[in-house]
């Protein structure tokens, strides 16, 4: 059961960092991006080819995953996303909709369908086991690194945004747009370098969770509505919302898997929706906030 | 249920309205009456809140504390659409139209809905003659029958100003709430807009948020001066333009500003 | 007698019958006929058209974002199959249950999209489709699971019209409920209840500031859409003899939602519109390997925001600016 409880905040950690960057975007720019898993999509396959290709150490891969995210990201936020910031809710759908398939079709073409396997270094495979009979914890180092790296991830968000003026003027822009860019915030700036940190992070998040989740071409259509459940159920207007949020869901998910495999991911999703019906605004909401 | 101590002929009545959000008191202990045919005005600095009590007013917020009755029934919980068909009407300082539709087809379905046909499938909108009629007049009256059959979206600033006042009126309101009605509108189309103010129904009670004093004083009888979510003071139009301190609240302003 | 008053002239001018349109639809009822090859996809459109329409109701007219509309078309289809299998294989009754079936379930879920942002909204409809799509899978011994439910013998039409292998009974079977529901929902939206669903469309703050119940009306425009919706399920589970889990999945209600797109918005001849475009381009690109069809379908979606929905059926504001806002 500990091992459970393990692997799920394994999980959960991981799709925390994944979908950290929708948080923001959504409560920053106010646009709903369906293609952010192609973001991470791109970090698991810039991972694979670096270390297939060029026999680059997976430990390097990770900042290169996350640069190579972040760089693409900034580039189509400067030229596709910005002019769509004022649309309709149902245009960014269908736009980013787009963008996703393209991706995904075009990954299929250039890579092929199968799974991408990467080979972790020798040091994360293994486990770890504590304790003993039932409350065995057992864990597997890769996971222990994943726990780690996120966690270290999560701290330095909260640092930047509560000790930053960088996060100061981000956290200006997400209550209010107009304001921040009357104080003389350049809202675009802070429009750009967001996406483009928040696509890395996706990018990283693809890397690190290429050999828990599987790569191929349909990760971006497969793992968005989890995405998209941490940023409705976490609220868009903090980060530790969607990081509770993605917890819940990563032991909700591993633990429905394993307990009651009939029915695991319709707990998921009719849990979802109850939490919806009764917090539209999401579960860990601001006080006072822009809803 | 009428709530204890309310005069008869008060149409609205709200009493020691309190609204907080976290730490902030946006309004504080306001009290407001209004009579049959009141012609009452709200003024205040930027600021002070006066949007914050029109939603409290027509149930868009909810009170932290106090009460409102319409027509001596208590409606504080009562939401928003309902306090409309109860006589509750309000017009937006930023216009809220429908883009999509037609100056007629607005008008239409407002009739409509306010005659209890809004939830009719099967006969179209214009079936009614008497909803029809109503729009005519409408139409009429705001100077928009020239523009009765082209999309809200493409009509020019001063005719969708006249079509957010025209809505409110096709509501048959008992209460009207207008939230400052010339706000952005051209020298020209404003006195269009003030002679329908000064046309409005003398059973019609009616609440003006306003910043153009001009307009205030040649329309407003009582006004009430709200400064920082509080009520400063109430009195008759011409007690205000005298009394210093509203002068100093907005004299103050301008030295700061 | 008085003359009519010019607001009713010209409200009720707004809503007569064009003369194109007993044209197209006599085209389409004798498409079956002159061109009986043919008959399959003409019914394959007439089915897609009506899901498309109901899509239509929802989103082109109250402006609810719904990406998980697939769940009432595969409630529909579901439940006139497992009727025809079990109870009596009549399609008009069949067809009804579908309707009912699915219609509940609009109810039900309805209650979900009244509150909260359009993500909510998207999330609580893609999760509802989702959700059914885990219970079809599950409930395998009902479904017949992944395999889907097959075997699905229709009784003859009115007690007199087999469905044959030519397919022309099922073309004009779906052509008709096409043309009924069509009809019927055209009245809805020229109603005053269609009036306040496009009220709430357009501004919902303003809707409810006139006395429009504005959660109530959601929940009536979702529930018929989910109603229609189901009738064009049903009517694919009994013209193909055959449902399947696919019916459910994401990218029914995505290419749904990109028909309507494509034929425009807020006009009910825009659903079938878009599902006859989609499908002739689907046919005949399907000869090309999956993965094109989704590249240039994705790059169709992109390059058509970015341009601007409205001004796809006007080519000649492609380029140069300075349209009015």
């Amino acid at each position: 059961m500990l091992t459970i409880l393990f692997d799920g905040i394994a999980y959960g950690m991981l799709l925390f960092i994944l979908a950290v960057g929708l948080a923001v975007t959504m409560g920053l720019m106010n646009f709903i991006n369906l293609a952010h898993g192609a973001f991470a999509m791109a970090g698991g396959y810039i991972t694979v080819l670096l270390m297939q290709r060029l026999d680059v150490p997976f430990l390097w891969c990770l900042p290169l995953a996350f640069a190579g995210a972040g760089l693409l990201g900034a580039v189509l936020e400067r030229t596709l996303y910005r002019p769509l910031y004022h649309k309709p809710h149902l245009d960014q759908v269908l736009f980013s909709i787009g963008l996703a398939f393209m991706a995904v079709a075009a990954t299929d073409y250039f890579m092929g369908s199968t799974q991408q396997i990467i080979q972790l270094p020798e040091f994360l495979r293994g486990r770890t086991e504590l304790g003993t009979g039932d409350w065995t914890l057992g864990m597997g180092h890769y996971r222990l690194f994943i726990i780690a790296v996120c966690a270290a991830l999560t701290v330095g968000l909260q640092y930047v945004l509560a000790r930053t003026r960088f996060g100061s003027r981000l956290r200006a822009s997400v209550d209010d747009q107009r304001v921040a860019a009357g104080l003389g915030i350049n809202v675009n700036v802070v429009f750009l370098s967001t996406f483009a940190f928040g696509s890395g992070l996706a990018g990283l998040g693809g890397a690190l969770g290429a050999e828990v989740l599987g790569l191929d071409p349909t990760f971006p259509l497969k793992f968005i509505i989890y995405f998209l459940v941490v940023v409705a159920v976490g609220g868009t207007s903090s980060i530790t919302g969607p990081l509770l949020a993605a917890l819940m869901l990563g032991i909700a998910d591993v633990a429905g898997k394993y307990y009651i495999p009939k029915l695991g991911a319709f707990i998921v999703y009719s849990l979802m929706i109850l939490i919806l019906i009764w917090r539209p605004q999401g579960l860990f909401v601001r006080n006072g906030g822009k809803a | 249920m009428s709530l204890a101590g309310s005069p008869d002929d008060n149409v609205l009545s709200a009493r020691g309205l309190v609204k907080r959000f976290g730490g902030i008191t946006a309004t504080s202990n306001v009290t407001l009456h209004l009579k049959k045919g009141a012609r009452h005005a709200l003024i205040g600095p930027n600021g002070a809140g006066k949007t914050t009590l029109i939603n409290l007013l027509t149930g868009v917020l909810q009170p932290t504390e106090g009460q409102i009755a319409l027509e001596g029934r208590d409606v504080t919980r009562l939401p928003p659409h309902r306090r409309v068909r109860r006589g509750m009407v309000r017009t937006f300082q930023i216009n809220q139209l429908f883009d999509g539709l037609t100056p007629l087809e607005t008008l239409a379905l407002t009739v409509s809905q306010h005659r209890g046909l809004g939830a009719g499938w099967w006969r179209p909108l214009g079936a009614h003659r008497a909803v029809a009629e109503r729009c005519d007049q409408l139409l009429e009256q705001f100077h928009l029958t020239s523009v009765k059959d082209q999309t809200t979206r493409v009509l020019a600033y001063g005719k969708r100003r006249l079509l957010e006042i025209a809505i409110a009126l096709a509501c048959e309101p008992r209460v009207l709430l207008l939230d400052e009605p010339v706000a952005g509108v051209p020298a020209a189309d404003s006195r269009e807009i003030l002679d329908i103010l000064a046309a409005l129904p003398d059973d019609v009670a009616v609440l003006l948020i306003e910043h153009d004093m001009d307009l205030v004083f040649r329309f407003a009888r009582r006004v009430s001066v709200l400064v920082y979510g509080e009520l400063l003071v109430e009195g008759d139009a011409e007690a205000i333009a005298r009394d210093p301190t509203v002068k100093a609240v907005y004299l103050g302003e301008e030295a700061r500003g | 007698m008085t003359s009519a008053s010019p607001a009713q002239r010209s409200l009720l001018a707004a809503r007569r019958w064009r003369a194109w349109e007993p044209l197209l639809w006599l085209a389409a009822f004798a498409a079956p006929l002159l061109l009986p090859s043919h008959a399959l996809i003409v019914n394959e459109i007439a089915i897609v058209a009506l899901f498309a329409v109901s899509l239509d109701l929802v989103l082109g007219y109250t402006g609810i974002v719904s990406l998980g509309h697939a769940a009432f078309f595969g409630m529909g289809a579901y439940s006139a199959a497992l009727f025809a299998k079990y109870v009596m294989p009549d399609p008009l009754v069949g067809l009804a249950v579908g309707i009912a079936a699915a219609t509940v379930l609009g109810a039900l879920f309805s209650v979900t999209i009244q509150r909260g942002s359009d993500l909510t909204r998207l999330m609580v409809t893609l999760g509802a489709a989702l959700i059914l799509l885990e219970l079809a899978n599950k409930l395998d011994w009902l479904t017949g699971g992944a395999d889907g439910l097959q075997g699905v013998i229709m009784g003859p039409l009115l007690g007199r019209f087999e469905f044959g292998l030519s397919g022309r009974t099922a073309a004009w079977y779906s052509l008709t409920v096409l043309l009924v529901l069509f009809f019927l929902a055209r009245r809805l939206v020229e109603s005053p209840l269609g009036a306040t669903f496009k009220a709430i469309r357009d501004n919902r703050l303003r809707a409810m500031a006139i006395g429009i119940p504005v959660g109530s009306r959601l929940a009536v425009s979702y529930t018929l859409a989910a109603g229609l919706a189901g009738a064009a399920g049903a009517l694919l589970a009994q013209t193909t003899g055959f449902a399947s889990l696919d019916l459910f999945e994401f990218h029914r209600s995505a290419d749904v939602m990109l028909m309507l797109v494509v034929g425009g918005t807020g006009w009910l001849y825009g659903g079938v519109a878009g599902a006859v475009v989609f499908k002739l381009m689907q046919d005949a690109l399907s000869a090309m390997t999956p993965q094109y069809w989704t590249f240039w379908l994705g790059l169709f979606l992109v390059v058509l925001v970015l341009v601007g929905r409205d001004r796809l059926i006007r080519p000649w504001t492609w380029f140069g600016k300075g349209r009015r806002p």
